[in-house]
């Protein structure tokens, strides 16, 4: 663990918390215009992704623990900690939320009560930095939870026809899950307290409890109930299609690209962490589901015909990539798991952001009440299919390194899933390729003959996520060597308490150490 | 002078890039002229190579010595592209006999297609995007033939097909043209999987994607895990190259502008399979079961295109099956072990096939986009250049001695022969086939009555006399009929030295086996090959040169395919739907979300007496206080369980 001089984290939290803040009080000056309320929300995500990158530069490479770690005492009697640091894992989490925000902000804006949307915006970023670094369990409780009440009030204030429905859905699905959480949490620090006398919510600490295998796997289940709901896993999604197409453009970006990597996220950090050996006892079960969730993301997602449903079901199938990746417990696959997590993020804000802006041309998302519209917007297109080809996983966009590297690292110890898994990717250009057919190619009708195609301000909003996209994809590199360490250490971790091995060809490097591997093998 | 051979994919990238950022600010028709020079710099780059790389000695070509020349000397690496744990991954290209070979006649032909198009492309609204997407193309299938591993060449076997989904639906307001694209699209898709599976196959045993390190490895690769490897990329490249099962993509693929049929779905992308089988030429031997199905498949392809080649109407779809027809030969060739042969009968198939669409475009551009070869006939007179190069091209094709089809199918043939005896009368009877449908296709355009002259049948007026194209469309026609001809002075079976089974040893071996026939079996399977192709032209002279109306050659059986389409509809397409249907509807909806919002109302019901939602934010935060306390006294029995 490395602590810095300048307190990132604390400053990436309290940043757009402040921020809220602002805009809540100056909200109620009469005099204050709800464009400059606005930019001021603008200014203070770019501020923090400013932070974040600045961040993100001094990360250092050789270590896979957590960096800038910021420790501070804070309700001391029940020994939880103002405990912060982030690893190769959160890293790109957190420069994920950080990179969004300002796009929603600025891509995404809403007609009505400016103020309110932008001050739950800025909370909702918050919060979601505040999980990502946050390593004391009840600190992440706490933000984990935070999100749920920003998230609902966007989705029921600014949400479409059945939004009171999908808000609440939502709320109560996601607090149910909380509760086991919660419960797990408390029974993992008094075990280690029982243990050692010490009562401690710190992931560090926690990390080396005793758990018996029984034990373990309740608790595992505990965790894994609340943060499967959140990714969504099959077959607790069905909250997501609501939320996402009930959603304002902004709420549905933010859930599906960050809230729902928190689920992810929270099964990396604290299942595999706290419970390696029950989450290596599950991973059949927890593989199982994944490429369920692959192929029966896919197969509903063929037969929507309203986009933002289509892409919450493409969303479902991506995350069961991301668990797929996961329980392969190999370094490619838990790499491109973490990875996936970061490339689905920018993919799928992109194409959310893209049927929002139809929805502003043509007050509809329907596939079938659009036709033609490479016609009169073929900038609109081309992003599109930019956005699409990535969700596709087309090599040479962002997509494909995470799904390579999750199928390959996957295929090495759980062969059939992967080959499974890997019959998902005809089925992602089955309806995506079809959705966009229906929308983009075919005779332009007069409805649809005067759309608008994308102005300069939303060609410079949605521009970063496609850099992002084109470059992850040629060159994966920088961000694949910031992972890596802390995803070694983790797999390293498991292996030690669970005394199991990944093949020698997923860290072994040459075909020849392999052979030389299987030689000593047979001897 | 081989350092310079990144140059070759660089210039179409770099004439993609320029024209996308540009392109609609050039305008027509430099953004033509531009593509076509950034095609040209690759074709001079790619000579300038394959010079530098025939200077060196044989020896040092090879991919398949022991581990000391392992990276191969050959081998340019960029920059690493993917690397986790003992998985590693560059950017890099591989110099061999092989991939120049593809290098030279992939630009030598995009080249002249480029040339054409500008004038083929002529007020086309999306004239500039056109040259986009070709550049692209182009730069992809570079990608493709250079990689120097497994990965890359996915990279540029996904970016020619994602090039081929764009340039297919280019009139995307055209239904039936949007759809081809998808099709295209998704039928590559399945084979794709067949490609990924392959390469974690091979990933899992070998710990390595580098051609040269899995060929230096592939002993690591046992008797079950080298067949399924083989197997799962032919499944690739069925999808890719259109043979069975994956074939009917691609006469629906003729939707696209006439170029991009005769560069990509003749000469160049549609190959790429037969590539990929060639490149693993190496794990190819080692599995003689998956050989055979290889060969199997190349053959009933070959037999079952051209047959459904005879009874076509379209102009454009008669060449597509027949494309589909010849790279099943070539298919079969691999399948033999004969992958000079195969490599052989690409080239020439590029030239002369490259040149049939190209004719058959200025023959559509001419008449006004008709491809009703009904609609034809007589263009002998008003059309002289296309005439007399398709001509050429028809014999070539037609195998007619001695042009270049003639030589390039006579090895293939040979060699088949060797293999199996079965195979090799498939073969032959398939060539009959070829060179009648050939001629028929032939005759129906440039022999007979003008009966464009004619209204159609269904009321559409007579066409307009057609023109002959401009000098941009003919002399490209020129240059292609010129190799059409005389690509087969390439490898003539009486000289040893410089021919292209020379050329190509580095990457094949000797491994030919008409070299254990005697001078007197290739001699006579030669005559028998040119008695057989000018035996089925007779008989299409005879049934074909006077009129087109001849319904009991033209069985509805052939004209639908086989019914393929319905049959692959009936089984996979309409229940899948189906399928897709019940889950969203049945399954998520009722049973799933039903079983969520089920246990919801029985919570509401107890908690608060039954009452519709409507309630708004405080009573679900009380429900989840209640849900929290419930998790506390859980855990306080919890503790007490456990203490």
């Amino acid at each position: 663990m490395t602590h810095a001089g300048f307190p990132y984290l604390t400053v990436l939290i309290l940043l757009p918390a402040g921020g809220a803040l602002a805009v809540a009080l100056l909200g109620a000056v009469p005099s204050v215009r709800r464009v400059a309320l606005e930019w001021i929300g603008i200014a203070v995500v770019l501020a923090t992704l400013g932070v974040a990158i600045g961040m993100a530069a001094q990360f250092s490479t050789g270590t896979g623990g957590f960096q800038f770690v910021s420790d501070q005492p804070w309700a001391t009697g029940v020994g939880v900690r103002w405990f912060l640091g982030v690893d190769g894992i959160s890293l790109f989490l957190v420069l994920l939320a950080a990179l969004l925000f300002p796009i929603v902000l600025a891509g995404a804006r809403t007609r009505s009560d400016a103020r309110s949307f932008v001050a739950w915006m800025l909370l909702l970023e918050s919060a979601c930095i505040g999980s990502f670094v946050s390593i004391d369990l009840i600190l992440f409780f706490f933000f984990f939870e935070l999100t749920l009440v920003p998230s609902y009030f966007i989705i029921s204030g600014w949400g479409y026809a059945r939004r009171a429905y999908a808000a609440v859905k939502f709320f109560v699905y996601t607090f149910f899950g909380s509760a086991f959480l919660l419960v797990g949490i408390l029974v993992v620090a008094l075990l280690h307290q029982h243990q050692t006398g010490v009562l401690t919510f710190s992931l560090p600490a926690l990390e080396h409890t005793h758990v018996s295998s029984a034990t373990g796997i309740l608790l595992f289940l505990g965790f894994t109930a609340a943060f499967a709901i959140k990714a969504p896993l099959f077959p607790l999604h069905t909250w997501s299609p609501d939320a996402y197409a009930e959603a304002p453009t902004g709420g549905s970006m933010v859930l599906s690209a960050v809230l729902a990597k928190l689920g992810t996220y929270g099964i990396l950090q604290f299942d595999l962490r706290l419970f390696p050996q029950a989450s290596v006892d599950l991973a059949p079960l927890m593989l199982t589901l994944a490429v369920i969730g692959i192929l029966y993301g896919a197969i509903v997602a063929c037969a929507q015909r309203d986009m933002k449903r289509l892409v919450a079901y493409s969303s479902l199938a991506q995350m069961g990539f991301v668990a797929l990746g996961i329980f392969a417990f190999t370094s490619q696959g838990l790499t491109g798991g973490v990875l996936l997590m970061f490339n689905h993020g920018v993919v799928t804000a992109a194409l959310f952001l893209l049927i929002g802006w139809i929805y502003d041309r043509r007050q509809t998302w329907q596939v079938n009440e659009l036709r033609g519209l490479q016609a009169p917007a073929p900038v609109l297109a081309a992003t599109f299919t930019v956005a699409m080809l990535a969700s596709i996983g087309l090599p040479g966009l962002n997509g494909f390194v995470s799904e390579f590297l999750v199928l390959s690292g996957s295929f090495l110890t759980h062969r059939w899933w992967a080959v499974v898994a890997t019959a998902g990717v005809v089925l992602a250009a089955l309806y995506l390729l079809w959705a966009y057919q229906q929308v983009f190619h075919g005779k332009v009708d007069l409805a649809n003959a005067q759309t608008r195609d994308l102005s300069w301000t939303e060609r410079i909003v949605i521009a970063p996520l496609i850099v992002v996209i084109v470059f992850l994809g040629i060159y994966p590199q920088p961000v694949l060597d910031r992972i890596a360490p802390t995803v070694n250490q983790l797999v390293a971790h498991v292996e030690a308490t669970t005394h199991t091995h990944q093949p020698a060809v997923a860290t072994g490097g040459t075909a020849g150490a392999v052979a030389a591997a299987r030689g000593t093998a047979h001897r | 002078m081989l350092h310079a051979a990144f140059l070759v994919p660089l210039f179409p990238l770099v004439g993609f890039v320029v024209l996308l950022a540009f392109g609609r600010r050039i305008g027509e028709p430099v953004a033509g002229w531009i593509g076509t020079l950034a095609v040209t710099g690759a074709f001079v780059s790619a000579i300038v190579t394959l010079a530098g790389l025939a200077n060196q000695p044989a020896g040092a070509r090879t991919l398949t010595c022991s581990d000391a020349c392992g990276t191969g000397a050959n081998a340019h690496s960029f920059f690493t592209w993917i690397a986790v744990g003992g998985l590693h991954v560059s950017a890099a290209i591989l110099l061999d006999p092989l991939s120049m070979t593809m290098c030279m006649f992939i630009t030598g032909v995009s080249m002249l297609i480029h040339l054409y198009s500008i004038g083929y492309m002529r007020g086309d609204r999306d004239f500039t995007k056109f040259f986009v997407y070709l550049n692209a193309f182009v730069f992809s299938m570079l990608v493709l033939v250079m990689a120097s591993n497994l990965l890359v060449t996915f990279v540029g076997w996904e970016g020619v097909g994602v090039c081929s989904y764009w340039l297919v639906s280019f009139w995307f307001f055209r239904d039936s043209a949007a759809s081809a694209g998808k099709k295209a699209f998704i039928y590559n898709r399945i084979g794709d999987v067949g490609f990924l599976l392959a390469v974690f196959l091979i990933f899992s045993k070998t710990g390595t994607l580098t051609y040269v390190s899995i060929f230096a490895h592939r002993h690591l690769l046992s008797g079950g895990s080298i067949t399924a490897a083989v197997l799962l990329l032919f499944l690739a490249a069925t999808g890719k190259s259109a043979q069975i099962p994956l074939f009917n993509w691609l006469p629906d693929a003729m939707e696209g502008p006439t170029p991009v049929s005769a560069l990509i779905h003749a000469a160049t992308m549609v190959t790429a399979g037969v590539y990929l089988m060639c490149r693993a030429n190496p794990l190819l031997a080692m599995t003689p079961d998956a050989m055979w199905v290889i060969a199997v498949v190349g053959g009933l392809t070959a037999f079952v295109a051209a047959t459904i080649a005879c009874a076509q109407q379209d102009i454009k779809k008669g060449l597509a099956f027949s494309t589909v027809s010849q790279i099943g030969y070539m298919v079969l060739a691999v399948g033999s072990g004969a992958y000079v042969a195969a490599i052989f009968l690409m080239v020439a198939h590029a030239f002369y096939k490259g040149l049939l669409f190209l004719g058959s475009g200025s023959v559509i551009h001419g008449l006004g986009d008709e491809q009703d070869m009904k609609r034809m006939g007589g263009l002998r007179r008003t059309m002289p250049w296309t005439f007399a190069t398709f001509l050429f091209a028809w014999l070539a094709l037609a195998a007619v001695p001695p042009f270049s089809g003639f030589w390039a199918k006579g090895l293939l043939l040979a060699n088949v022969y060797s293999k199996s005896l079965p195979l090799y009368a498939l073969g032959l009877l398939t060539a009959f086939f070829t060179a009648y449908y050939m001629s028929r296709i032939f005759f129906l355009t440039f022999t007979g009555k003008e009966r464009w002259k004619d209204p159609a049948p269904d009321g559409s007026p007579a066409h307009h006399p057609p023109h002959e194209a401009p000098w941009v469309m003919r002399a490209p026609l020129v240059v292609l009929a010129f190799f059409a001809v005389f690509a087969g002075a390439a490898n003539l079976p009486w000289v040893h030295v410089g021919t292209l089974a020379d050329w190509l040893a580095p990457v094949f071996g000797h491994r030919l086996f008409d070299s254990h026939q005697s001078a007197g079996e290739q001699v006579t399977l030669a005559v028998v090959d040119g008695v057989v192709a000018v035996a089925a032209a007779l008989v299409a002279w005879g049934l074909w040169r006077r009129t087109a109306n001849r319904p009991a050659l033209e069985p509805r059986f052939l004209q639908r395919v086989w019914y393929w389409d319905n049959v692959y509809d009936a089984v996979i397409g309409r229940p899948g739907q189906a399928l897709a249907r019940m889950y969203a509807v049945v399954v998520d909806a009722r049973i799933i979300d039903g079983a969520v919002n089920g246990a919801a109302n029985l919570v509401r019901a107890t908690g608060n007496g039954v009452r519709r939602v409507q309630t708004g934010f405080v009573r679900n935060y009380l429900l989840g206080i209640a849900l929290g306390l419930a998790a506390v006294i859980a855990f306080m029995i919890s503790r007490t369980w456990w203490s």
